[in-house]
């Protein structure tokens, strides 16, 4: 196959768009499509400064890797959660610095364990009702804003794609969750001044043109998936959805794509319908939906003697 | 050829493509990247018999 701009030897075909780029056209297409993103959904503008948060794999090293060629001011932060095994969050640690070191780029860490006195999974083990994959979301979420918002950044972004997006979508479209899709955007606005506003620049692009651009850029990500990798789910439903692809190609584009548009449109939901009155966390400061504290914190409630995040903030 | 694939390797017969080689083995052609000497090939490409293809998943990372 053809690179249909030059004609060399193509190193890639994408289906969906007809299209098959040789290797320098096609990381030249990759952030031409997130730059079109970024300005379709107005995600953030040229002047502002983004948090990429980092988690050693190939989407978020590759969303970093792309927004520096693009020229904008986009620092990273990787938070270290403790995953022991086989040294997971170090060698995702590694990974990253080595990125940014290569790059001369600027980068943050939080170490939850050193920060809060327990890493994720054992913070996780006190409250049997939830998954790890439940309690990680929720540390991420809450280290990712605090930092973001500290540190005077506009904007965090993350790496998702256009099948992370659309598994999720079909998990939500399954159950009906008409709160979380009011909720699935490319941009989450701030809707509370200490909430920094959220975006995922990556969602035009497929899970594999990004592994062939993390590949290509020569960008050592870690391979492995998390071992508490809620995986399962969402790797079936990523699954199905690269079946209904085989059999025509775009179809994973058009759920996604579509749905942004009617959701854009109001034809699904009403737009008010995923907004939440916030209010601030007694202890941390950080917004939040509950009275008093803040989901956060009531995780680590009574769980470090005279260690709390307070403190640590403070350090 | 051989077809690698984590810590899994196929020996298929005949001269097919790459994208066939890959449903042969019961994997899906959108979940996987395929490289030949270190190179990243198209899947319409057809493999001779002594070529080694490697895959990559392209799902990984938490
Ligand atoms: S797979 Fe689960 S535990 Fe691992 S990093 Fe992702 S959310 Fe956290
Ligand atoms: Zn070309
Ligand atoms: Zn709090």
């Amino acid at each position: 196959m053809k690179c249909r701009k030059c004609g060399a030897t193509a190193v890639i075909n994408m289906r969906q768009h007809r299209l098959s780029l040789c290797q320098d056209h096609f990381l030249e297409w990759v952030p031409q499509q997130v730059q079109r993103a970024i300005e379709h959904f107005r995600m953030f503008a040229p002047d502002e400064k983004v948090l990429v948060a980092v988690s050693g794999g190939k989407d978020s090293l590759s969303l970093w890797d792309i927004l520096l060629r693009l020229g904008y001011a986009a620092d990273g932060l990787y938070i270290h959660l403790g995953i022991p095994d086989g040294g997971y969050s170090d060698v995702s640690q590694q990974k990253v610095e080595r990125f940014a070191a290569e790059r001369g780029a600027k980068f943050l860490v939080v170490n939850v364990a050193a920060e809060y006195g327990m890493s994720t999974p054992e913070v996780s083990r006190r409250k049997p009702g939830r998954s790890t994959c439940g309690t990680c979301g929720l540390v991420k979420r809450h280290i990712m804003n605090q930092v973001a918002y500290e540190g005077g950044y506009a904007v965090l972004a993350t790496g998702h794609n256009l099948d992370d997006e659309a598994a999720v979508l079909f998990q939500n479209v399954l159950h009906w969750a008409t709160g979380y899709l009011a909720r699935q955007a490319p941009v989450l606005p701030s809707t509370h001044p200490k909430l920094v506003r959220k975006v995922k620049p990556l969602i035009r692009l497929y899970e594999r043109e990004m592994a062939a651009y993390a590949l290509l850029r020569g960008i050592d990500y870690i391979y492995e998936e998390c071992p508490y990798s809620r995986g399962a789910t969402t790797l079936f439903y990523k699954e199905l959805l690269n079946q209904l692809e085989e059999r025509s190609p775009g179809a994973k584009q058009m759920f996604y794509l579509s749905f942004l548009q009617a959701r854009e449109e109001g034809r699904l939901l009403p737009a008010e319908a995923g907004e939440v009155e916030l209010g601030e966390c007694q202890r941390c400061g950080q917004p939040t939906s509950v009275p008093d504290l803040c989901a956060f914190c009531r995780l680590w409630e009574g769980a470090v003697i005279g260690q709390g995040p307070q403190e640590a903030e403070e350090q | 050829m051989k077809i690698i694939y984590r810590d899994k390797v196929w020996e298929l017969k005949g001269n097919i493509t790459v994208r066939d080689a890959i449903k042969k083995v019961g994997l899906q052609p959108e979940a996987v990247l395929a490289m030949r000497d270190g190179k990243l090939i198209t899947d319409d490409v057809i493999a001779k018999p002594d070529d080694t293809i490697r895959l990559i998943a392209v799902v990984s990372g938490g």
